[in-house]
């Protein structure tokens, strides 16, 4: 099911938590949001799945707006809220239950559902136990296969991982990625790794604005074109590899970082590579080229560099 | 399964599971039983075999009673955030109060069946006005249902249970008491409808056998009400 945001805007009071922002995800894909605290990324998602009425703007989900269409749509959106609240009075298994049963999933089925998430989600040992006595790793996983059980398909996960160890945050990126495959999945985090190893594509939101949209790879490239090559040189004078450095005529700026071991690090200019010309230059010059790596812009960077304004 | 069911059969479990279900029921029969059989305006002073005592009583324990029941409702689903998970679930607003009222309901006309034997003994004892007492019945279950809509409605607006508790006894009070001291002190137009919007009123005629249309249509347009009420308060946590 494709979602399709038209320019969606939402006002609390005066202020605008969202503010005219346009952008589609379609089945199969992966988008990650991302964005400052207070950016717009939980209220976008609770227009989505119609938590919140959409009052400026339209979401289109599958070709129906969800102004009057809000019942028939929320069968098909999985939903993990940000603070993931739950009934922890209930039973792991009679929790699951009681929410496919809202999701209208087959009264004969949900036996098996309720197992297949258990299963899924390893909560297999702690099936019977009341929530609350559950750690709040095992209730995030909780939360992830109420969000899942109705097999929906599209998922809207609101920091899916926090709370998880490593381990745990490793399976359940993995789990959203084989999900991934077949349904619409948009999921928020402030965890920047995360997203690069779990999204096709990425939003990034700040003050209620979209202000990028692509993969991490395009994302890096917009934010800084120009290639930066780390170079260690060896047998040869600091200064004077220094200026033949400079005197290559695809190189712009040459930063020192190691005097003693003659590392540095060359930005080139824009749409040039310097690998080359620097290991001509080398070879010419009989010096032992020991390291050469390109260094990609960090995604923490682009979004420090997008946000902080 | 219809999402309203699914929705009382979990708020009835839950009552049951946190032993609310069964203090309450104690407290309910234990004040009833108390007032009708052993003090107060009690059974055997009055010489007569009728349930009107106990009737007497129990609208006023059902005015703690109900309460008690409906003030985590709505309110503590808004404190703990469930209320986002069950309204972005395939449930309409409506469904979602339909189902909360029904567990409520259910509860009270549990509590009420508990109260039979008293029908069957003060019918062994004398000769008991079988329709009379069943009307009271029906008016203590309609009672039970205008209440636990109002209290409802207390728990929707707020996200403290005991703030919830409080106004849905508050309500309750007006509609018990101050609106027939009022009405009755008050002359013409004004006095009249306050004192026709009096709960004892149209309880009183209930309770000695009389089922007047007005009566019943009172009970079930202020649970409407009530209900509706809710329905809008929860739909503009959406806003």
């Amino acid at each position: 099911m494709n979602i399709k945001i038209q320019n969606l805007t939402k006002r609390y009071g005066e202020q605008k938590a969202v503010d005219d922002i346009s952008f589609e995800v379609k089945t199969g894909e992966i988008l990650g949001f991302l964005g400052p605290n207070g950016a717009g990324k939980t209220t976008t998602m609770k227009l989505i799945t119609n938590f919140l009425e959409v009052q400026e703007g339209d979401i289109i989900i599958n070709g129906k707006s969800v102004k009057g269409h809000a019942d028939t749509l929320k069968r098909h959106i999985g939903y993990l809220p940000e603070h993931n609240p739950l009934y922890t009075d209930m039973a792991v298994l009679d929790y699951l239950a009681f929410c496919a049963a809202l999701q209208q999933v087959p009264k004969n089925t949900i036996p098996n559902k309720v197992r297949e998430m258990v299963r899924l989600c390893g909560l297999d040992r702690e099936k019977h136990k009341r929530i609350n006595e559950l750690s709040k790793g095992y209730r995030q996983r909780v939360g992830l296969a109420q969000a899942m059980i109705h097999d929906p398909e599209i998922l809207i996960l609101d920091e899916p991982t926090t709370g998880l160890d490593p381990n745990q945050i490793v399976e359940i990126r993995e789990l959203i990625r084989q999900l991934g495959r077949q349904k619409t999945v948009i999921l928020s985090t402030h965890i920047l790794p995360e997203v690069e190893a779990t999204c096709d594509r990425i939003l990034i939101i700040n003050k209620g604005k979209i202000v990028a949209d692509g993969t991490s790879a395009t994302l890096r490239k917009q934010a800084q074109g120009k290639e930066v090559l780390r170079v260690q040189i060896e047998d040869g004078e600091n200064e004077t590899v220094y200026d033949a450095l400079q005197n290559v005529y695809t190189t712009e700026l040459i930063d020192i970082v190691d005097t003693a071991k003659n590392v540095f690090e060359i930005q080139s200019v824009a749409d040039m590579s310097s690998k080359r010309e620097i290991f001509k230059l080398c070879a010419e010059k009989g010096w032992v080229l020991t390291e050469m790596t390109a260094l990609e812009t960090k995604l923490e960077d682009i979004f420090r560099d997008l946000t902080l304004n | 399964m219809n999402p309203i069911w699914t929705i009382t059969k979990r708020e009835l479990a839950s009552f049951f599971d946190s032993l609310i279900a069964y203090i309450l029921l104690i407290i309910f029969l234990g004040f009833c039983g108390i007032f009708t059989w052993l003090t107060g305006s009690d059974i055997f002073l009055m010489g007569q075999a009728s349930l009107q005592g106990f009737f007497n009583i129990a609208i006023w324990v059902l005015l703690f009673f109900v309460p008690a029941l409906t003030m985590r409702m709505v309110a503590e689903e808004k404190k703990s955030g469930t209320i986002e998970l069950l309204l972005t679930k395939a449930v309409t607003d409506r469904q979602l109060v339909i189902g909360k009222f029904l567990a409520c309901l259910l509860l009270v006309i549990i509590a009420l069946l508990f109260t039979l034997p008293y029908y069957i003994s003060v019918s062994m004892l004398g000769n008991i006005d079988h329709g009379a007492t069943w009307c009271g019945y029906l008016g203590l279950t309609l009672m039970g249902a205008a209440y636990i809509a109002i209290g409802l409605f207390a728990s929707s607006i707020t996200d403290n249970q005991i703030v919830a508790f409080l106004l849905a006894i508050t309500f309750g009070v007006v509609f018990m008491v101050v609106l027939g001291f009022v009405g009755n002190s008050l002359p013409g137009f004004i006095g009249e409808t306050l004192s026709y919007l009096d709960f004892r009123g149209h309880f009183g005629s209930m309770a000695r056998g009389v089922i007047d249309t007005k009566d019943v249509v009172y009970f079930l347009s202020v649970t409407a009400l009530g209900l509706l009420l809710t329905e809008v308060i929860i739909g503009r946590l959406r806003t």
